[in-house]
């Protein structure tokens, strides 16, 4: 079992940071969309945010490995701008490869859910803040956040759990070790037909969620209990 | 003015650009937006030109040579594409008709009648989506071979079946609670039948909301990969397994013209849906 333990910890690794990433952006853009100013800008980024919505996992896959290799466009366009040299390039078909890839399939659900949250509180207190002169930016994390926390949390609940199934992802963009549990539980069931350490790893992963999933009830216990 | 021009330093920018016409906001504004649309249409890009390249190599920025032929390949009679594309349409509409068969009486009853522990009901449909399905869906396969379901069409519709009930059964629920309840017992009143007031009042007045969870069931289905890999490989070729096998042979043309066939739904879906999506009902959705 000592054989997967790099891959557990890899898996909780990308997972975690693509939630916290997916957060935070979202909290960005969401938060634009709620305090930003200029209609048009508004109007544009709201149109934006979106696109990756339903595109499903497995064209995330296709597109960003292409996109993302030592020879895809992002390399390519840097070295024509003189960015960078053709040597100096790098792929990024590993971990931060899959993290880009949740990361640019996630984040429009969750911000999604978290602006129709953002919309719905009460205007007063953000109009009242801005007559004593508070900076949007403190507007946002210190009376919108926390009244959309609720929704926030369900939000990366949520990706979390749909992230540890995801198999395309990791089989497509980095399959080679130290590679996530899911792709390891593909490849002992279509290498080797082994249910037993396939079962293991999915309870690993299972565990993983429920832990999430009961972090995620008590602090909303505590919520309540205030 | 806004809120920003008050604070002393931010004004001088506007007070300039105002001198110049031209609010100089735009220029941070104009960048953020323009690395946001770069990080989303920049990937997408890469697909578009994969899919006219015919040769492209390190370190070339651009394909070398543009043309068809991957297409003409792809979509030659005997081509990969028709079948997988055939199949998938065809286990995306069976999983949208058994999945709406459960949806609507389960939606009407969730959504109208008063059910006990109807919030429960509603959460149980959600476990499959509360836990990752990989495991599961590895422990169906196995089942489904010893029951000789593995490899078949309907192994495969009935596993996306299970993947798509959770949003047709909450979003039929939603659609149904969205319907004035007055208006069916008009209809009862008037004389008609139970089922008579259900097909020609309750059932149209809640189709908005039907075809929604249907084109969403579709789509779910259309999309499916980690359920059809473990239970339809490699008898069944689905349209995201074809995208695998060309994709993991080093085939990126034929990969990401299957790609781009999935993307087209998935992003047309994404620009109607609030057409078919009421506010009224999205509200509901869940409660």
């Amino acid at each position: 079992m000592s054989l997967y333990t790099t891959d557990i910890l890899y898996t909780l690794m990308i997972v975690s940071l693509s939630t916290l990433i997916i957060a935070g952006l979202s909290i960005a853009i969401a938060g634009y969309l709620t305090l930003g100013e200029n209609p048009k800008a508004v109007a544009i980024l709201r149109w934006l945010y979106r696109w990756p919505l339903f595109i499903p996992f497995i064209v995330v896959g296709q597109v960003l490995r292409t996109f993302l290799a030592k020879n895809g466009l992002m390399n390519n366009l840097l070295v024509a701008g003189g960015i960078l040299t053709p040597l100096q390039t790098v792929s990024f078909l590993d971990w931060r490869g899959i993290v880009i890839a949740f990361v640019w399939k996630q984040t429009p659900f969750v911000t999604l859910l978290v602006a129709g949250a953002m919309a719905s509180i009460d205007r007063g207190t953000i109009e009242a803040a801005r007559n004593l002169g508070a900076s949007r930016l403190r507007i946002l994390i210190e009376i919108v956040v926390p009244q959309v926390r609720t929704t926030l949390f369900v939000g990366m609940v949520l990706s979390f759990v749909t992230m540890m199934s995801v198999l395309s992802v990791p089989l497509m963009i980095s399959a080679q070790s130290p590679t996530m549990i899911t792709a390891d539980i593909a490849f002992r069931i279509n290498a080797y037909g082994d249910y037993g350490v396939a079962n293991a790893l999915g309870m690993i992963s299972l565990v993983m969620t429920m832990a999430v999933a009961i972090l995620y009830l008590r602090l909303n216990l505590k919520e309540k209990a205030k | 003015m806004s809120a920003l021009a008050n604070q002393g330093e931010s004004v001088r920018p506007t007070l300039a650009g105002r001198a110049l016409g031209f609010d100089l906001w735009w220029l941070p504004r104009a960048l953020v937006l323009g690395l946001v649309a770069f990080a989303i249409f920049g990937p997408l890009a890469n697909l578009l030109i994969w899919t006219v390249a015919e040769r492209w190599y390190f370190p070339h920025t651009l394909p070398l040579e543009y043309g068809l032929s991957y297409w003409a390949k792809v979509f030659s009679p005997r081509g990969v594409a028709w079948e997988s594309l055939g199949t998938s349409i065809g286990i995306a509409l069976l999983t949208v008709l058994f999945a709406l068969a459960l949806a609507i009486p389960a939606g009407y009853a969730l959504g109208r009648l008063k059910l006990p522990a109807r919030s429960l009901i509603l959460l149980v449909f959600l476990i499959p989506q509360a836990f990752p399905n990989l495991p599961v869906y590895v422990n169906i396969a196995r089942f489904f071979y010893d029951v000789g379901l593995n490899g078949t069409i309907t192994g495969v519709v009935l596993v996306h079946v299970t993947h798509g009930l959770v949003f047709a059964v909450w979003i039929a629920t939603a659609a149904f609670a969205a319907v004035d309840a007055e208006l069916e017992e008009a209809a009862r009143s008037m004389g008609a039948g139970a089922f008579r007031a259900f097909r020609d009042v309750t059932l149209p007045l809640a189709m908005p909301g039907l075809m929604a969870s249907g084109i969403f069931v579709f789509l779910e289905s259309l999309d499916e990969f980690t359920g059809s890999f473990f239970v339809g490989a490699p008898d069944v070729t689905t349209l995201p397994l074809l995208l695998y096998t060309a994709g993991a042979g080093g085939n990126y043309q034929v990969a990401s013209i299957t790609a781009l066939l999935l993307l087209v739904p998935s992003i047309a879906f994404m620009l109607v849906v609030e057409r078919f999506l009421r506010a009224d009902v999205l509200a509901r959705i869940g409660h």
